[in-house]
């Protein structure tokens, strides 16, 4: 070893040092979840530190702009059940400084599964050489961030085609995403589907437009030749709606049926990308997802809790995208649903985007309207037609929501949720969603290291750009 | 006979929740008893005839395509020739004017629909709440969010829509555009939503009919939240379109 490499050395250790050091005391004096501060500074110590990190792990990136929160938790889960504790960013503080504290506070040499906001994609493949990198989906989210979805594939792409070293896991439905994946030295394609088709009609390779086929599974292509990559998995039966199960087919012939705790057609699309990255990383699918189908609860995500009195299963969407899917997840049933609208600088600004989603389709639920923006919502869900109530304190609108829950419903409310089901559905955006978390005092009971309490909503906005 | 509402090429420029305006068109025209009807139409395909069109925001490439489409297809220039009423927002708004400019920053040939040109700016994006007084006395303070990087000039034949309180706007202290019923807007919210008042404007001219008035008790909750929101920041700070939240 050189002077000079046992400088660079001491720089990181000392680095390291900082970053759990104030990750420890932030904890401890509860300004945060401790995830972003340490970070912070250990980059400032060691610009550097991030690629220091990651040497000598195996490495695996997640991103796309819904689902990958809940597919790095379903991919760590499975790589500890072959490899052992995994490094992870498990609350999803999901850009460098959130990449640091998960990999300084992990052991040397362990594997590590990085959730990664879309924007970082580029920077970090180039420096730290991932193993594997999963991109999910690419839409609109938080408008006034300019983050204009082509110019974020058009980067995406770039950066995989000099990646020689990586795998990319990849969601062939989307056009998007197969522009960003077309170049890469190895593509596992997977058809998980695609939900939200508006920002993908637009061809990447020749402005014209993409045609989707009128069948979920029939792909798309454009008249330029553009079209989608032949799958090598997919999901039969994604929705369950046949009564049956959903089944991960191969392109190999291997049929594998899915059994997850975690709700909805989404969450079975990103265990089927979740599968093939862990076999790309050498975990085989059906062992992954043997372990996958114990998960029951993402950083709070899906977890029914109490909160004043009411048993209330949580959910958080962050675009029209997400909201569709939990829309979908959510609109068989008849209970009441709280909906809560912030927009802050993490949420986007702007909530125009309240009218991309299809409120429509709560119409004869009772649904009540909070967050901070819930007068937003109460004008959109009105030209809905959905009648609703409108209290813009969160914990006030679940506890208004238990009593209409009604009668003799409301005396089955607390045997269903003895049997850990729910009486009251809540779909908050990001601010909104861990705002309720925070006050309601409930946990996720996440069985993940690293899931600890959530931050305050101040503390997640330093996360964001 | 059916009111026909077209938001024009939702899949262009339908970034920004604009196909909202359409919605709040139609639903203001219905609980009315005035039969309406929302016509989304796609690019590519032959733009619908029409009582009243939006147009809403979006990206450089769909807002370039979009302009080149608007101008083969000619539908559009018919409807503003014959006086029908067309609300164009931000990435529209431009495109109704006579030059937009490129991502790169070249002057593009607009519909010239409404005599007003737009330059790239040269400073940061506007981004956040306007706060904006009509020039028309029958309409109260219009209220949005802006998100655009344009600067945009009127010529002889348009006048401001209104005068700006708070945010950027045109650029130089006036907001929007109007000649005729075409209506030009930085506003996203959807504008329309945020104020009821312009879209009833709107309904007038596409129906012909005397408006009777609604109770709008969601809408003045929210206007009444905004406008004091933005002015107490704006009071605090001195600085305009941040939310207080
Ligand atoms: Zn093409």
């Amino acid at each position: 070893m050189t002077a000079k490499d046992a400088a660079r050395g001491a720089r990181t250790q000392l680095a390291v040092v900082a970053t759990r050091a104030i990750n420890l005391a932030s904890r401890r004096i509860g300004a945060g979840r401790g995830s972003v501060a340490g970070g912070h500074v250990g980059l400032l110590v060691d610009p550097r530190l991030l690629e220091h990190l990651a040497a000598g792990r195996r490495l695996a990136l997640v991103s796309g702009t819904n689902g990958k929160t809940t597919t790095t938790r379903l991919l760590a889960v499975a790589i500890e059940g072959r490899l052992g504790a995994a490094a992870t960013n498990a609350t999803g503080s999901n850009m460098p400084t959130g990449h640091v504290t998960a990999l300084a506070g992990a052991q040397p040499g362990a594997p590590a599964v990085l959730e990664v906001d879309e924007s970082y994609i580029p920077q970090l493949v180039a420096s730290l050489s991932p193993e594997v990198v999963v991109l999910l989906n690419l839409s609109r989210d938080q408008l006034d961030r300019t983050n204009e979805v082509r110019m974020v594939a058009n980067r995406w792409q770039r950066a995989l085609a000099a990646a020689p070293g990586t795998t990319v896991v990849a969601n062939a439905d989307d056009p998007l995403v197969a522009w960003a994946a077309r170049d890469a030295a190895r593509a596992v394609w997977v058809g998980a589907g695609l939900s939200w088709r508006a920002d993908a009609v637009g061809c990447p390779a020749c402005d014209g437009r993409i045609v989707f086929s009128a069948s979920s599974s029939g792909g798309w292509g454009c008249t330029c030749g553009f079209a989608r990559p032949p799958l090598d998995l997919w999901l039969e039966d994604p929705t369950g709606a046949g009564g049956g199960t959903t089944v991960v087919v191969f392109a190999d012939g291997r049929r594998l049926p899915l059994e997850l705790r975690l709700p909805g057609r989404f969450n079975r699309a990103n265990a089927a990308v979740a599968a093939a990255a862990a076999e790309a990383f050498g975990i085989p699918a059906d062992e992954a997802l043997a372990v996958m189908g114990t998960v029951d609860e993402v950083a709070g995500r899906f977890a029914t809790t109490e909160i004043a009195g009411v048993a209330v299963r949580l959910m958080l969407a962050k675009n029209p995208a997400g909201w569709r899917e939990l829309l979908d997840l959510v609109c068989p049933g008849d209970g009441p649903v709280v909906v809560g609208i912030n927009a802050r600088i993490a949420d986007g600004r702007d909530p125009s985007w309240l009218w991309d989603v299809p409120f429509e389709r709560l119409r004869g639920r009772p649904v009540i309207a909070t967050g901070e923006r819930y007068l937003d919502l109460s004008v959109r869900l009105r030209y809905a037609e959905v009648p609703h109530l409108a209290q813009g304190d969160p914990i006030e609108a679940v506890r208004v929501a238990g009593e209409k829950i009604g009668g003799a419903r409301g005396e089955r409310q607390s045997r269903a949720h003895s049997q850990g089901s729910h009486a009251v559905d809540y779909i908050g955006n990001y601010t909104a969603f861990y705002d309720l978390l925070a006050r309601s005092g409930a946990r996720p009971t996440a069985g993940g290291r690293g899931a600890g309490r959530p931050s305050s909503p101040g503390a997640l906005e330093e996360t964001s750009r | 006979m059916t009111l026909r509402v077209v938001v024009v090429y939702p899949d262009l420029l339908g970034t920004y929740g604009d196909g909202g305006n359409g919605v709040v068109v139609v639903q203001r025209a219905q609980w009315r008893g005035i039969d309406a009807t929302l016509l989304e139409a796609p690019s590519g395909e032959p733009l619908p005839a029409g009582d009243c069109y939006c147009l809403g925001g979006g990206e450089d490439g769909p807002q370039l395509r979009a302009a080149e489409l608007l101008r083969e297809d000619g539908a559009l220039a018919r409807a503003a020739i014959d006086g029908i009423p067309i609300l164009a927002v931000c990435a529209g708004y431009q495109i109704v004017g006579r030059t937009f400019p490129s991502a790169d920053g070249r002057a593009l040939p607009g519909l010239g629909l409404l005599d007003v040109a737009t330059t790239k700016g040269t400073g940061r994006r506007a981004v956040g709440e306007i706060l904006a007084e009509p020039l028309d006395d029958g309409l109260p303070t219009l209220t949005g969010f802006e998100n655009h990087g344009g600067l945009t000039t009127l010529g002889t034949d348009a006048s401001p829509l209104a005068t700006v309180v708070a945010g950027v706007g045109n650029g130089d202290g006036s907001e929007g555009a109007v000649a005729g019923r075409i209506v030009g807007t930085y506003l996203h919210g959807p504008v329309l939503a945020r104020n009821p008042a312009l879209a009833d404007r709107l309904l007038t001219w596409a129906s012909g009919e005397t408006l009777t008035s609604l109770e709008d008790t969601e809408e003045l909750a929210l206007r009444a939240e905004r406008i004091s929101a933005v002015r107490g920041t704006v009071r605090r700070s001195g600085r305009t379109g941040r939310s207080a939240w």
